[in-house]
């Protein structure tokens, strides 16, 4: 089954409890995941991460997360569940 | 120090100001954990869900409680990483909504 959900991707922050819960329900889910914690990256890989959340979602706020080709600004459970089909 | 000590150093002094941990210790907690670590990693109390630069002066705005906290728990009942709420949310008289970011997005420096 796990070849049926489209590519997560979750931009993060590692201090951040919402991102640990977004991240919490995606393992509970079983749903195969990508994640990046943007404060931890340093120098150009984190410049160009930012300018990638930033295409996605202009305030680059977190959690970010990219699921296919829709875009899920902070740890929204419902909007998940129905971008997700679940 | 550790998060319960930070805790109990903030609480009454912000209850005083009408604002409130959120009753979700796991939550406070671990944002308080948050805080904590971003003193030791930036030299001050960055907000923990936001992306701070590392320097003082560009996240002046974002240094915990922030700038914007008076506006959020006025229109939601909760500042953005939800840390402070107000009474009636943690009465739950609240519907509990995600808060949307409001700094402007030209704050986030790289």
């Amino acid at each position: 089954m796990a070849g049926s959900y489209p590519q997560i991707k979750l931009y993060a922050v590692s201090t951040c409890s919402h991102c640990r819960a977004l991240m919490e329900f995606l393992q509970q889910n079983r749903l195969p995941f990508e994640f990046v914690y943007v404060d931890e990256l340093l120098g150009e890989e984190r410049r160009d991460t930012i300018k990638k959340v930033k295409q996605v979602n202009k305030r680059c706020s977190f959690p970010t997360t990219v699921i296919g080709e829709a875009v899920v600004v902070g740890f929204k459970e419902d909007e998940l569940k129905e971008v997700l089909g679940i | 120090m550790d998060a319960h000590e930070l805790y109990g150093m903030l609480k009454d002094a912000q209850e005083r100001q009408g604002y409130f941990f959120n009753r979700d210790d796991k939550h406070t907690f671990g944002i308080l954990d948050g805080l904590l670590i971003n003193k030791e990693r930036y030299g001050y109390m960055a907000c923990p869900c936001r992306l701070a630069s590392g320097i003082r002066e560009n996240d002046s705005d974002i240094i915990c409680p922030c700038d914007y906290r008076e506006e959020d728990v006025r229109e939601f009942g909760s500042c953005y990483c939800t840390l402070y709420v107000s009474g009636e949310f943690n009465e739950g008289k609240l519907a509990k909504v995600v808060v949307p970011e409001r700094r402007p997005p030209e704050k986030v420096s790289f």
